[in-house]
């Protein structure tokens, strides 16, 4: 079954951390300073980064587990 | 009975990675509020806003990341909270134009010009050669009269010249976040603030160099 990830477009992120403060699973970091990383392994796909990010350069997308 | 207390139990120490407990850097947006308070008494307090320029860049400089835009801007947790906890925000996605590197970086040099500009109409009045003007310039263009929160200076009027013109810097960015903030995402502030572009990119540079490829 395919699952949902939030998948961050990295060129766009301006690393203000909004998404891994609102991540109710700690899945995100900020990389360096430079952009959102989201771990795989812990995002549940909730969306709720997605929906915070102020430049919107999240997206959730399907992944085939 | 007992086996609903454990499992109570077990639920809240189970929650891997929820976040209940707020800590101590959760509440700065009271100094960011209190320090635009602070500038309609008296105007010196400007200076503190020194605070907010240095440390981001300190963070950034020192330890390469963006500690304090994730953490501890106050501007950007009072954005968080008027716009996200009160709603004052449509939540709309900001256009893309606003969010390219373009207009981020011309917007960080817009700023730094304006920034020199304010430097050297301090420099003036040190030197004499500029009386201080009571004002607070809004938006870069609107002069706005701020006679009230001025009581003299010890030093030179110079300092209190730099208290207006770096006030004006910092009420400048609260007004156009703000309507960033109720037109957009709350805090669509962070996306073309000069400071957050600037650690980002001391941020770019210092990594890289590390040999780390991004």
């Amino acid at each position: 079954m395919a699952k949902r990830k939030a998948s961050v477009c990295t060129t766009d992120c301006v690393a203000c951390g909004c998404c891994m403060k609102v991540c109710p699973r700690s899945a995100i970091t900020i990389s360096g300073g430079i952009y959102a990383a989201v771990d795989e392994e812990l995002c549940v796909g909730c969306g709720k980064c997605a929906k915070e990010c102020p430049a919107s350069v999240i997206s959730m997308r399907e992944v085939t587990a | 009975m007992r086996k609903g207390v454990s499992g109570k139990r077990d639920l809240h120490e189970g929650g891997d990675g929820v976040k209940t407990k707020k800590k101590w850097y959760d509440y700065l947006w009271v100094a960011s509020l209190t320090y635009l308070i602070l500038g309609f008494f008296n105007i010196l307090f400007a200076w503190l806003g020194l605070l907010c320029f240095f440390i981001p860049l300190i963070i950034s400089l020192a330890k390469g990341n963006k500690a304090y835009c994730n953490r501890y801007c106050g501007r950007g947790q009072l954005f968080g909270l008027i716009g996200g906890t009160f709603g004052l925000s449509r939540k709309k996605d900001i256009p893309g134009w606003m969010k390219s590197k373009y207009f981020r970086y011309g917007f960080l040099i817009f700023f730094f010009i304006m920034f020199f500009l304010m430097l050297w109409n301090t420099y003036l009045v040190f030197a004499g050669a500029q009386d201080l003007k009571q004002v607070v310039t809004l938006l870069w263009t609107f002069k706005v009269p701020w006679r009230w929160a001025y009581h003299g200076t010890v030093i030179s009027e110079g300092v209190a010249q730099f208290a207006f013109g770096f006030y004006s810097v910092m009420l400048t960015s609260t007004v156009l976040g703000f309507f960033t903030m109720i037109l957009f995402k709350p805090r669509s502030w962070c996306v073309y603030c000069p400071m957050g572009t600037m650690t980002q990119l001391i941020c770019k540079a210092k990594n890289n160099m590390g040999g780390k490829e991004v």
